[in-house]
């Protein structure tokens, strides 16, 4: 891996800009190139959220990823979006719980990830997108061991209680 | 060393700002850079230092002037249509000889305009946004690392020279997150001799007055500011040289723009096209030397602007037009992609032979 | 030979720009005076605004800034927030205050920012040649109400001590005049009181000096001192609007 371009996207209040967050500071720790950029504006308020994050051996150019490696969606209107973006040979992660369309795209690896409804059952419910993005730190073969340190940068010192919940969601998803 | 942490732009800035010993604040509320202020009014009244929202954007750099004419180090921050709103100020801090730091962290326009990121603010920036003749220090981000240490910077030419330094970022600067490391800084100090502090009846009064009514000394005024705005010109450029050793064109681009046009450098350079890039980092004084001295050796230029071409003037004045110089722009909030900057590169490429 | 009667020291040495019969330099003398028995001249600093009053800087023997139109109470809390041990005050006319720094003037008093605003009222834009204020008085004939001013057409005059007095954070706001020796000394009285509030930490305070321009007016400065007496005051009625600190003695 030179460079790789991930996007994530789906509803504001998803946890989207979060697990980019986390994403980031995993290519920090590993010493790598970052850089994290958000969609912002009115659609923080509820409407689509999506968020480029670039880790690279090299210094990162542009921080928009317009072409991206990995698309981490959940929600349909960000599945329709960005499916053709995907490389070809890319990957999509698709929350299956609340996007019931497959892709249709026969040149990319899918992976269908009932995370929402899997955080439901887990007594989870904002976490969905953590156990997507354990499903994906296994599929582009990222170790569970930096999740400690990664979540401890960005897990805010007054939530720490929340460290634990999130470190059970990603688990939960890096063993499906 | 510090360690490298993830920040956001405008959280760079603010934080670089506490490090540079800046104790006042002054702002009010506007997207894409609401992130400065959020960040100034958890820290400052944990330092002894003041943030205030203020009823304006007016006010808020009329604010700016108060602290600035008691000589500490002052800063305010706004995006676009803001900006405006405190060009009367800004020229009275250069009509003042006040030093101060303004941050514009621009969205498109004109008018209210949009939110998304633009650079549509480089003439105001550049060429006295406000009424009479004076320059800002105009610096331009490319990083957050950037946003931090020009920020530094910035207070410190602002200081020097005793004029207004902007920082001429942009929402994706101020929005995105990377890595970024800002070391405690010793903060180099200035004598402020004419600064407002009280006469403690031990000298005659300080005034800080930019009002001239007899027209050979505001004639007078105007000149020495200009000796040093020469000075500044000769002495204060900074720019940053990519891939131009072996360079046909030249991009010119800074800020976002600047990283886009690296991009399609990578990608032109593998279709065997010789590109490189000349990234002003200071908009003023602008890098026309450095830019000069590779007319020879490119056969054109590329103006690449998240604007209608503005900064093409100041390449064409600085080449003195002796070469074609092309403009590859988006504008409204829309970032060019590197593709479409490869597509003006092989044009051009292919247009120039 | 004893000396009986001298000029503040406050006060520089400079020659005043004012018309003759003009009331600006009676009101610098007053807080010169002020500045001089509170021996707080080294510690002063000014803000000078745009208007007849604009070379304030020239008069006073304090530090002094000069403020762009309307904007002195924004750079006097610049001032004032830079170093809360100066004494800080402002200097502005009815044009500079009530109407381009509208905004500035409520919203320092909103955040009971601790500074003195002198605020002279002639209700007349006087520096400019005499064009209608926001406190030109209904039917007065200025250069641009050369009708007289029309309500109907152009709005009322804005009272500022009674429109304050509504604003929480506005700790002493009190009309005065200077037409005659005795409202001279009331003037005095209010203007010390005012800079002892800021000294004292108790917020913003106002003095609203009636005054007059018997150029722009186009009437003998005599006339001009009877005319406040007989349309000035009966609109702007002289008095305490607002005092916060003698609210809460008699309470």
């Amino acid at each position: 891996m030179s460079t790789l371009n991930i996007l994530f996207a789906g509803f504001g209040g998803q946890g989207i800009l979060f697990s980019g967050k986390f994403m980031a500071y995993e290519g920090l720790l590993a010493d790598k190139h970052v850089s994290w950029l958000p969609s912002y504006g009115p659609e923080m308020r509820g409407g689509t959220a999506n968020c480029s994050v670039i880790i690279s051996d090299e210094e990162v150019g542009s921080p928009i990823v317009d072409k991206p490696d990995v698309l981490v969606v959940m929600n349909l209107p960000s599945l329709d979006k960005y499916e053709d973006a995907v490389v070809p040979g890319g990957k999509i992660f698709v929350d299956c719980s609340l996007i019931e369309r497959k892709v249709e795209r026969t040149d990319v690896s899918v992976y269908y990830v009932p995370a929402t409804g899997l955080a439901s059952e887990k007594k989870i419910p904002t976490l969905a997108n953590m156990i997507i993005t354990g499903k994906m730190l296994k599929e582009l073969g990222f170790s569970l061991d930096s999740v400690d340190a990664v979540l401890g940068k960005i897990v805010s010192t007054r939530h720490q209680d929340l460290l634990s919940v999130n470190k059970d969601a990603i688990r939960a998803g890096y063993e499906l | 060393m510090g360690e490298k942490v993830l920040m956001k732009g405008n959280e760079a800035i603010a934080e670089a700002a506490i490090r540079a010993g800046c104790r006042h604040y002054f702002g009010y509320p506007i997207t894409p850079q609401t992130e400065v202020a959020a960040y100034m009014s958890k820290r400052m009244p944990k330092i002894g230092g003041t943030f205030l929202q203020a009823e304006s954007e007016i006010a808020a750099i009329n604010m700016v002037i108060g602290v600035a004419a008691t000589g500490k180090r002052v800063m305010t921050s706004s995006s676009s249509p803001g900006i405006s709103l405190k060009q009367e100020g800004i020229s009275y801090l250069a009509g003042c000889d006040l030093p101060a730091l303004v941050v514009n962290v621009e969205r498109g326009g004109p008018g209210l305009g949009g939110i998304q990121p633009s650079q549509s603010d480089y003439w105001q920036a550049t060429k006295a946004g406000g009424h009479g003749d004076y320059h800002n220090i105009v610096l331009a981000p490319a990083s957050v690392q950037e946003m931090a240490a020009l920020t530094i910077k910035g207070f410190e030419l602002a200081d020097k020279y005793s004029m207004v330094t902007m920082i001429l970022a942009d929402g994706t600067m101020g929005q995105m997150m990377e890595p970024v490391e800002i070391d405690d800084i010793e903060i180099k100090t200035v004598e402020k001799p004419w600064a407002l502090t009280g006469t403690g009846m031990a000298r005659s009064h300080n005034i800080v007055n930019s009002l001239y009514l007899k027209p050979d000394l505001l004639e007078q005024k105007n000149f020495e500011r200009y000796e040093k705005y020469a000075q500044i010109e000769k002495s204060e450029v900074m720019y940053e040289e990519y891939m131009m050793d072996d360079a046909d064109i030249c991009l010119v681009a800074f800020g976002i723009t600047a990283r886009v046009a690296k991009n399609a450098i990578a990608e032109a350079r593998a279709k065997g096209i010789k590109v490189g890039l000349l990234r002003p980092i200071t908009l003023w004084p602008f890098p026309s030397q450095a830019l000069a001295a590779r007319a020879s050796q490119c056969k054109a230029f590329i103006s690449v602007e998240m604007n209608m071409g503005q900064m093409i003037d100041d390449v064409k004045l600085a080449i003195s037009c002796s070469r074609p110089v092309y403009l590859c722009n988006r504008v409204g909030g829309m970032i060019p992609s590197p593709e479409e900057v490869l597509d003006k590169i092989i044009s051009v490429s292919g247009g120039a032979d | 030979m004893a000396v009986v009667f001298d000029k503040p020291h406050a006060l520089t040495d400079a020659t005043m720009h004012y018309c003759p019969g003009c009331t600006h330099g009676i009101i610098h003398r007053l807080i010169a005076e002020v500045i001089d028995e509170l021996g707080i001249e080294g510690d002063t600093i000014g803000v000078a605004s745009v208007g007849c009053s604009v070379m304030a800087y020239d008069y006073f023997n304090v530090d002094f800034v000069q403020a762009a139109h309307g904007r002195a109470p924004a750079v006097a809390t610049g001032v004032k927030r830079s170093d809360p041990s100066k004494v800080v005050f402002t200097y502005q006319g009815d044009g500079d205050l009530a109407a381009i720094g509208t905004a500035e003037t409520v919203h320092s008093a909103a955040r009971r920012e601790n500074i003195t605003v002198i605020f002279v009222n002639n209700a007349i834009y006087g520096m400019t040649g005499g064009q209608m204020a926001p406190t030109t008085l209904p039917g007065m004939v200025t250069q641009t109400s050369p009708y007289g001013r029309n309500v109907e057409a152009v709005g009322y005059p804005v009272k500022v001590c009674e429109m304050l007095s509504e604003i929480d954070g506005a700790a002493y706001l009190e009309r005065v005049a200077v037409n005659n020796v005795a409202n001279v000394r009331k003037a005095k009285a209010a203007i010390k009181k005012a800079f002892e509030y800021q000294l004292s930490g108790k917020g913003f305070s106002l003095v609203e000096i009636v005054s007059t321009c018997p150029t722009n007016w186009g009437v003998s400065p005599e006339k001009a001192l009877s005319f406040v007496d007989t349309d000035m005051i009966p609109y702007y009625p002289l008095g305490v609007y607002k005092d916060i600190y003698a609210e809460e003695d008699a309470g």
